[in-house]
């Protein structure tokens, strides 16, 4: 019988005890949001704090998958029950997706659950729904849980910055390190890899990289007592995924033990809240704008009597 | 008169001509060549590899047969030389081409469907059983574990009385193109390189008429490429292992000789006769000018032709034929060396008897009644010829950059760059996408399919149908082969594999021989390699 | 509520590497606003049940050219049975006229032969996901 037609108390209790199905179809509800979204993320909010939320990002091309698919690997070799999430950005014309990374992560551990997620074009959507994803998984035991999201739209970028262990992958040679600084992963990142290693040039990535790391010092970090550590990784060979992994155990001892854990988790409390209110608060805007007191308001902007910016702070000034 | 005329003339009149009247059918006599130099035979070979072209050697009709069990491969053999067939060509099945037993899981509802089951050398006896193998040419479509089968090929021979220096013909072994197109990999590619370069060796040293690799872009085309792409990719993946070889130490004037390629002919007439003609003197020009080749042999793209099978339609069969004789025309007008046409029912099954020997005939018609072989390059100096023949040049030259700039000054290093970050199986993807939408949105007509489809209701021709009983049978016969063999043997030679494997200066090929005559099984085999190689997952850009 | 994607499981299953048809077949239904969750390669029922469970798949699409149909079909269909799912199965390739019956009879839900245009690719697939989902499902 197809779990759409059992009631959603009892998809969640399956999906708790670890049926992977009800898992599966909870995603999907969570995905879609709503009602059902609400009810899931009641269910699943308490029991998932204790799982390792790690956000992987960087530019297309870094191998990314082919490395989540290795560290995958390592977790489960070292008795951890790991999950991914992995985002790809839908067609803008199409709303369609093609989602390829389970290709990649062909060889992994089949106990390691792998759920792919399309961006479907409106970025709030995703703010809200990665972080319900990744809370199912790991109310269903699964830990850590991998979040993994092509790093150049802000939202796939606040996303994966909203994890307890951030990491940014580039490559040599193509200045990733530049690019990844423009798109403002330097300053979420907890840790740095160098993927595809043996390329040439990957000594010179990773000089950009200290480089940078300098100036932002300068310039003030985060995280102050903590600086991220730079790893190379042959990610088809598999070599230094042992050390990433043991980077993130490293990073997540020091967020316990320094109580940055919870500062982490109230950046992504307040992420969570502000994507929520704003989709509301724009939603009821929204509404506002089409009832009958502003109709005058609207209609003095169109002819040029009022202004954009005054006419905007009527409709906000009374909640500010 | 010009010297280069002069030495065309010298050149034919050397050639021994077959015994037929060169004129046309109403019996006006014709000249062997027309034209301008550079004439057939001279660098940099556009107008073909030899002055005489045709008339003293037509094409090898080579057609591909295999399926079954070898037993059944072998008549089919037999009956192809019975009908005038001049070569041999054996299509593997799937398990075969992925170094898979008959045995293996992975070779449920597969064993002998799409080609020949060979698990062992015991196969491979039955499979040539009663045929010369020191008087025809064998080919042998398989890539992946292609030592393997070359080996069992040596070890048939020896056995019969054949010495391996007899031994004529070629097997596939393009390892590159499968990354990038057809899929059939075992290894990664560097250490499957590795095989290739030893294979290489092997033959330049001991088998002088074996072509160790056939540098296929047939494939290519077939996954959706335009026709600059299949010979751009083609050909640099050719430069590749050449480059492999000079960096093995190997003479690029021996080796250079024994290279071979197959190209797809496909529907569209001028360029695909454009691309035949590029492909000889870009070929030609980069082994002289690249790769400092001096002995003009070395310099010569010779080419086996396939008709495209992708062109087929399962929507009213029969019109294929027509389809093949405009595809067959177009390869002898670009001077392939050799041919094999599909088989009108394609589309739908492996071909039956009937449907083979037509595709052959067709061949034979072209050959023998429509005067194209009489004129050696009928078409040199059209000028729209010599056009598309120079637009395919600057197409490929576009590409051969972009893999040049991304290997650093290697066109190995770009190759393996453009497999690793998806170039290629990006390229051939969008290409692919790009056909089916035009062909979707009416702007291509494919007759009988998107046109002209009144008639399309009939139904199907008779099929060829692969028993269910042969993968039993094949099992069976793996089974008694494992029990007859000596297992010291096996595990002897099987070691002896993995040691070579994990030293780059020791050539795989004795060891490899050494086990298939020890009959391990392929999968065998290819497991002593893969400990020390590892396996391949595809990066897909879709 | 925002509609919901229809996903689609599209795998190689065996050892068949011919993958042009699946990779265009794959851009054809993105274009139609599907969410393609492309496996590739070399697939066993065993990943394909995996990623139908974890990936909440409304319908699967297996390509197959080597007439490995008649085997892998029904394996296909009964390695679902067994994990309990109920999820049409699409088979594209080279199927013969008479083979189609055997796999009706085994469950699967429709073949598209080669020369399938966009339209009857996404007309087929949606027409075998809304008549799975037809059984009382509240999201048809």
């Amino acid at each position: 019988m197809s779990l759409r037609q059992v009631p959603i108390d009892q998809v969640i209790e399956r999906a708790l005890n670890g049926d992977r199905r009800a898992i599966g179809r909870l995603l999907s509800l969570v995905e879609r949001g709503g009602d059902d979204a609400e009810t899931i993320e009641t269910a699943t909010h308490v029991r998932a704090r204790d799982s390792h939320v790690i956000g992987i990002t960087g530019a297309p091309g870094a191998g990314k998958s082919t490395m989540v698919a290795r560290l995958v690997a390592a977790f489960s070799a070292a008795d951890r029950r790991p999950a991914v999430v992995a985002v790809d950005p839908s067609s803008p014309l199409t709303g369609g997706a093609i989602l390829g990374d389970r290709v990649r992560m062909a060889e992994v551990d089949t106990t390691a659950f792998i759920r792919s997620v399309a961006t479907r074009g409106h970025s709030g959507g995703l703010a809200l729904s990665v972080p319900g994803s990744a809370r199912v998984l790991a109310a269903a035991g699964f830990d850590p849980v991998i979040i993994e999201t092509v790093g150049v739209g802000q939202v796939e970028v606040d996303v994966t910055a909203a994890a307890d262990t951030t990491v940014v992958v580039v490559t040599p040679g193509m200045g990733d390190a530049v690019q990844a600084n423009k798109a403002g992963l330097l300053e979420v990142a907890d840790i740095f890899v160098v993927n595809k290693a043996d390329l040439p040039g990957a000594s010179d990535a990773r000089r950009d990289l200290e480089l940078m790391l300098e100036l932002s010092h300068v310039t003030g970090q985060e995280d102050a007592d903590h600086r991220p550590p730079i790893i190379m990784v042959n990610s088809l060979e598999g070599d230094g995924i042992d050390a990433v992994r043991t980077a993130i155990a490293e990073h997540r001892d020091h967020l316990v033990t320094t109580d940055r854990l919870q500062e982490r988790r109230r950046k992504r409390a307040r992420y969570e809240m502000r994507v929520r209110a704003e989709l509301a608060f724009g939603a009821h805007l929204q509404r506002r704008l089409g009832e009958p007191e502003f109709a005058a308001t609207v209609d003095s902007v169109a002819q040029g009597d009022d202004t954009p910016a005054a006419a905007a702070r009527k409709l906000w000034q009374p909640y500010a | 008169m010009s010297d280069r005329s002069d030495e065309w003339r010298a050149d034919y009149d050397e050639a021994r001509l077959r015994d037929v009247p060169f004129e046309t059918m109403s019996g006006v006599p014709l000249d062997a060549v027309h034209g301008d130099a550079p004439y057939p035979g001279q660098y940099p070979f556009t107008r073909g590899l030899h002055a005489a072209g045709y008339r003293s050697r037509l094409w090898t009709m080579r057609m591909f047969a295999g399926f079954g069990t070898a037993e059944d491969t072998n008549a089919r053999f037999k009956e192809l030389l019975r009908a005038g067939g001049t070569g041999l060509s054996t299509a593997f099945d799937m398990p075969t081409l992925m170094g898979r037993d008959s045995d293996s899981p992975w070779a449920l509802g597969e064993v002998g469907r799409a080609g020949v089951a060979v698990d062992t050398l015991a196969d491979m006896e039955d499979l040539f059983a009663d045929i010369d193998l020191g008087g025809v040419s064998t080919s042998m479509t398989i890539n992946g574990p292609a030592a393997t089968l070359m080996a069992m090929y040596v070890a048939v021979g020896e056995k019969a009385g054949v010495a391996r220096a007899d031994l004529a013909g070629t097997i596939q072994n393009d390892i590159l193109k499968e990354y990038q197109a057809q899929k059939e990999y075992i290894y990664p590619p560097r250490p499957s390189m590795r095989i290739v370069t030893d294979m290489v060796k092997f033959t330049t040293a001991e088998m002088p008429k074996w072509h160790p690799v056939s540098i296929s872009g047939y494939h290519i085309r077939e996954a959706g490429s335009t026709a600059a792409q299949e010979l751009a990719f083609t050909l640099a993946n050719g430069f590749a292992y050449v480059e492999a070889a000079i960096a093995a130490g190997e003479d690029i004037n021996e080796f250079g000789r024994r290279l071979s390629f197959f190209f797809n002919s496909h529907s569209d007439f001028f360029e695909e006769i454009g691309k035949f003609r590029a492909a000889r003197r870009i070929w030609a020009r980069w082994m002289k000018e690249r790769y400092g080749a001096t002995d003009e042999r070395a310099m010569m793209c010779r080419f086996h032709t396939q008709t495209a099978g992708v062109s087929l339609t399962a929507q009213q069969p029969e019109i294929n034929i027509a389809r093949v004789a405009t595809q067959v025309l177009a390869a002898a007008l670009g001077g392939t060396q050799s041919l094999h046409s599909d088989s009108f029912d394609e589309a739908l099954a492996l071909p039956t008897d009937k449907a083979a020997r037509i595709a052959l005939r067709t061949q034979q018609l072209v050959a023998h009644e429509t005067g194209v072989v009489n004129v050696v390059d009928p078409l040199g100096g059209a000028p729209f010829v010599e056009w598309m023949t120079d637009e395919m040049e600057r197409q490929v030259e576009e590409i051969f950059a972009h893999l040049d700039e991304l290997g650093d000054g290697s066109i190995l290093e770009g190759v393996y760059a453009g497999i690793d970050n998806g170039y290629f199986v990006g390229a051939i993807a969008d290409s692919a996408y790009r056909f089916e939408r035009e062909v979707n949105a009416g702007r291509r007509i494919i007759v009988g399919v998107n046109e002209f489809t009144g008639g399309d209701e009939e139904t199907e021709p008779n099929l060829l149908r692969i028993d269910h009983a042969t993968e039993e049978y094949q099992r069976k016969r793996l089974e008694a082969v494992k029990h007859d063999r000596s297992q010291e043997a096996v595990d002897t030679t099987l070691a002896a594999i993995t040691v070579a494997a994990q030293d780059p200066t020791v050539n795989v090929m004795p060891p490899i021989i050494d086990a298939v005559k020890a009959y391990a099984t392929e999968e065998e085999i290819a497991m002593a390699m893969e400990s020390v190689f590892g396996t391949y997952v595809e990066t897909a850009i879709v | 509520m925002p509609p919901a994607s229809s996903r689609i499981v599209l795998a190689k299953l065996g050892l068949d590497g011919h993958d042009r048809g699946i990779k265009v077949v794959a851009r054809m239904l993105r274009d139609a606003g599907m969410e393609v969750i492309y496996l590739g390669l070399r697939q066993t029922t065993d990943s394909i049940v995996a990623a139908v469970e974890q990936e909440d798949a409304d319908a699967i699409g297996l390509s197959m050219h080597n007439a490995g149909h008649l085997t892998l079909g029904p394996a296909m269909l009964a390695a679902l049975d067994e994990a309990g799912l109920d999820v049409p199965v699409i088979i594209g390739g080279i199927v013969p006229d008479d083979d189609r019956p055997i796999l009706d009879d085994a469950g699967v839900a429709a073949v598209l032969g080669p020369g399938a245009s966009a339209e009857e690719v996404v007309t087929t697939v949606r027409a075998a996901i809304d008549f799975a989902s037809a059984g009382g499902d509240e999201t048809a």
